[in-house]
């Protein structure tokens, strides 16, 4: 195979695309807000399985109870309920079998609670608080790492690109109401290092033909490193989507929002790294004197 | 780079089956006795409970500045400093003087001082005192004494929740004390927790008080358990610390559940000068500032037993019984997170776990060996060896695996084939312009090496990370995450290295094709 594709003159066309995707993505994320789940905003959440009963009986159940917000829908298989009840203080050890008492008195059926989750108001925001670190923690790492594997202004374009699919990515969970929990921020740090990777690829391929075609200039650069390791790309997402459409598929619905958003950030990881981590470096004028001002620095 | 001496062929594959060896030891029925190793499952695969508690670190100091309100008093009188307005805040005690100078003195006293005592490992003392307006002082704990305090609260509250615990007969659960106010409680296969909580929700503070007849000085109002108030006595002749055992009981009689319980001699001498002093009189046994009943004292206890009834089911004695045999806690537990997975839902997410790793694995194989023949074959040995030593790795160390940690498998298992695409997409590259084959496979490996190793350290580095924040399921996940990186770079760059050798070597003079 050998890749001849001018991705070069598509540069501008998708810095503009990635940029309103951008935007927009930020308005989402403030305007409409993020769905965050019980991890984060707190509150109680109970699957249960019962054959009998119906979302409507179960509600009224509960809304007897004056819990505050309530939340009740089908969830995966026949007769599973997934409950969501807001939680506005945690003073109260009991309202967890309080419900189930209710329940059990109310809907005259076998009830099995399959997964019960609880979380106070100060464990959610501590929760989200390190969530927001881990996150902030590994942009800087590879800021960081890439600062010393290479030079500042790879460095910076990666982040760049980074942010970009973070963003998007929850953007797109902003758009669609998709609950974001515990797991989803492990989905967005996996995004981060997956990004990188395939950054990385392309970049360790950009400095090496910098040194080979020092004439170039680094968007011709950029478009021969991209199509030198464009079969490598496509095949490492191809495989990477496989496993993650069997866990997005089979896994079970604990794990599809987890796996969805790995989907979305495998794909949105690939393009960036073609399209915005690459081009960024034209804008910050690096050419093969770049990497030999480096090199005069190490050995002087 | 396609040069093996035997000793590295030798020392590749020992260390491969080594660990490899170990991911059989899941698979065995019987306990191993040699190595008795095996993944463990998590909470949210083979179902159980996982709390978070806190402790209530307001009434406790609330409680524990009570307490210094007596030895402050008798300090200020021993010492000739006039007070007045003495006021018990919540959290801080006041008064007010005139000899400020003198107080200080004595107040930050380092010797022999029991009302305030120097905190060695701080360098602090336990207490501090702020200057208010109008000669007024105010006393609170200092910043070292919170700690110590809470930290105090919080190892009793430790022993004494292990003990409740131990006694309900969970299997293997885990206590352990998270940060400064918390206590992390996992109970495997436990499948409803609500009897747990309830035990650690109450402090089960058992005092013995007697009952007055009217409101006087030094009484409280209490409820009794049939409603009424009752009037009882501040002074209290005997606690639950004195219990040294308690068992639920049928009274032989009216058939009525009763915790019987033995006092030790301390308690014994006070319970029997009490009742001796009191015949006639009703004792109140208040269980958490409740009266659980108030019998009339009949006869002197003497003997350093007796029985405790109040309108109970056999249930609620047992769990009395259990909470007064374990003592009281210091403060009152507060389940702040709460996690529970019932066994079948356990089940079936380890059904789909797998069932997903088996069908993400095949069509991984499948794609690669429909894209490299020969060579697809190579990286999916490696992926299958890579399979063997993660599982092995985390059987080694006892890991625990999660829902999401099998996620985390699955996205290796993705994401490992990508060093050995790296480094054939390089070797395709190197054979255009290459004539020698096998200098064609040697530069390629050599080249890949770099982008390899930065490729796969940036996803380690996110591995470390989620590690270090996540908490739970998630953690689960970065550990498989953060083996399987490291055992792909194994097998990607000495396994599948090793067989590219023999077969470039015997076809060297032959066409090959990747």
């Amino acid at each position: 195979m050998n890749n001849n594709f001018n991705f070069y003159s598509k540069f501008k066309s998708a810095n503009i695309f990635s940029l309103i995707i951008f935007l927009t993505s930020i308005i989402f994320i403030f305007f409409k807000g993020l769905n965050y789940g019980i991890d984060f905003k707190g509150g109680t959440l109970i699957e249960l399985r019962a054959d009998n009963t119906d979302a409507t009986s179960i509600r009224s159940v509960l809304n007897k109870m004056s819990l505050g917000d309530v939340n009740v829908k089908k969830f995966g298989k026949d007769g599973d309920y997934l409950i969501k009840v807001e939680q506005k203080e945690n003073k109260n050890n009991k309202i967890i079998s309080q419900i189930k008492k209710n329940l059990f008195d109310n809907l005259n059926t076998d009830i099995n609670f399959r997964r019960v989750e609880n979380v106070g108001p100060k464990v959610s925001s501590e929760l989200l608080q390190s969530g927001i670190i881990a996150i902030s923690l590994s942009l800087a790492a590879m800021l960081f790492y890439i600062w010393i594997r290479f030079e500042w202004q790879f460095s910076v374009g990666s982040i760049i690109a980074l942010f970009h699919d973070v963003v998007i990515t929850l953007g797109i969970f902003s758009l669609l109401s998709l609950e974001i929990n515990l797991s989803i921020i492990a989905a967005v740090l996996t995004i981060v290092g997956y990004s990188m990777n395939d950054t990385v690829v392309i970049y360790d391929r950009i400095r090496e033909n910098l040194n080979k075609y020092n004439r170039l200039d680094i968007n011709e650069i950029a478009n021969l490193s991209i199509n030198d390791t464009l079969a490598r790309t496509i095949i490492t997402s191809v495989t990477t989507l496989l496993a993650l459409s069997s866990i997005f598929i089979l896994g079970g619905d604990i794990l599809r929002g987890f796996s969805f958003a790995m989907i979305l950030g495998v794909i949105i990881g690939t393009y960036s790294s073609i399209f915005v981590a690459s081009p960024i470096l034209k804008l910050f004028k690096v050419t093969y004197k770049t990497l030999e001002k480096e090199e005069d620095k190490i050995i002087p | 780079m396609l040069n093996f001496s035997k000793i590295n062929v030798l020392t590749i594959y020992l260390i491969f089956f080594l660990v490899a060896i170990f991911s059989f030891l899941n698979f065995q029925d019987k306990n191993n006795q040699f190595i008795d190793k095996k993944v463990n499952l998590g909470l949210d695969l083979q179902g159980g409970s996982y709390l978070l508690l806190e402790i209530n670190s307001d009434t406790l100091i609330a409680e524990k500045i009570q307490d210094k309100v007596i030895p402050i008093k008798k300090l200020l009188k021993t010492n000739n400093i006039n007070y007045s307005n003495f006021i018990i805040n919540n959290q801080s005690l006041s008064f007010n003087i005139n000899e400020i100078d003198k107080f200080d003195l004595i107040f930050y006293s380092r010797k022999d001082n029991l009302v305030n005592p120097y905190i060695d490992n701080y360098r602090s003392f336990e207490l501090e005192y702020k200057k208010r307006e109008n000669n007024q002082i105010e006393i609170l704990f200092s910043k070292f004494g919170l700690l110590t305090v809470n930290n105090a609260a919080l190892k009793q509250s430790i022993e004494i929740v292990r003990r409740r615990i131990d006694d309900v007969g969970t299997k293997e659960p885990t206590i352990l004390q998270r940060g400064e106010k918390r206590i992390l409680v996992e109970l495997p296969g436990l499948k409803d927790p609500e009897r747990v909580k309830e035990l650690l929700g109450k402090t089960a503070k058992l005092n013995f008080r007697l009952v007055s007849e009217n409101s006087q000085f030094g009484t409280d109002e209490l409820i009794s358990e049939n409603g009424e108030k009752l009037n009882v006595s501040k002074r209290i002749i005997m606690s639950g610390e004195n219990l040294i055992d308690a068992q639920p009981n049928i009274n032989n009689q009216n058939n009525e559940p009763t915790v019987s319980f033995t006092l030790d001699r301390i308690g014994a001498q006070k319970f029997g000068r009490a009742t001796t002093d009191n015949v006639g009189k009703n004792l109140a046994i208040v269980l958490d500032g409740k009266i659980v009943s108030a019998p009339s004292i009949n006869e002197p206890i003497t003997s350093g037993s007796g029985m405790i009834s109040g309108n109970f089911t056999f249930q609620e004695v047992t769990d009395l019984a259990l909470l007064l045999r374990s003592g009281a806690l210091p403060t009152p537990l507060l389940v702040v997170e709460e996690r529970t997975v019932g066994p079948d839902l356990g089940e079936d997410s380890i059904r789909s776990g797998i069932m997903s790793l088996i069908v993400g694995f095949i069509l991984v194989i499948l794609f690669m060996f429909y894209k490299y023949r020969i060579f697809g074959l190579i990286a999916n040995t490696a992926l299958i060896a890579n399979l063997l030593m993660l599982v092995g790795i985390l059987t080694i160390l006892e890991a625990t695996l999660t829902l999401p940690g099998i996620a985390g498998i699955i996205l290796t298992v993705g994401m490992a084939v990508d060093a050995n695409v790296l480094i054939f997409e390089r070797i395709k590259e190197e054979l255009k312009t290459e004539k020698s084959i096998i200098h064609a496979f040697h530069t390629g490996y050599s080249k890949a090496k770099i982008t390899v190793l930065d490729a796969n350290i940036t996803t380690l580095i996110a591995a470390v990370i989620l590690f270090a924040f996540g908490s739970g399921p998630v953690k689960g996940f970065a550990i498989t995450l953060g083996i399987g990186i490291i055992t792909t770079l194994f097998t990607a760059y000495f396994l599948a290295r090793h067989l590219t050798s023999i077969v470039v070597l015997k076809n060297k003079n032959g066409e090959i094709r990747i």
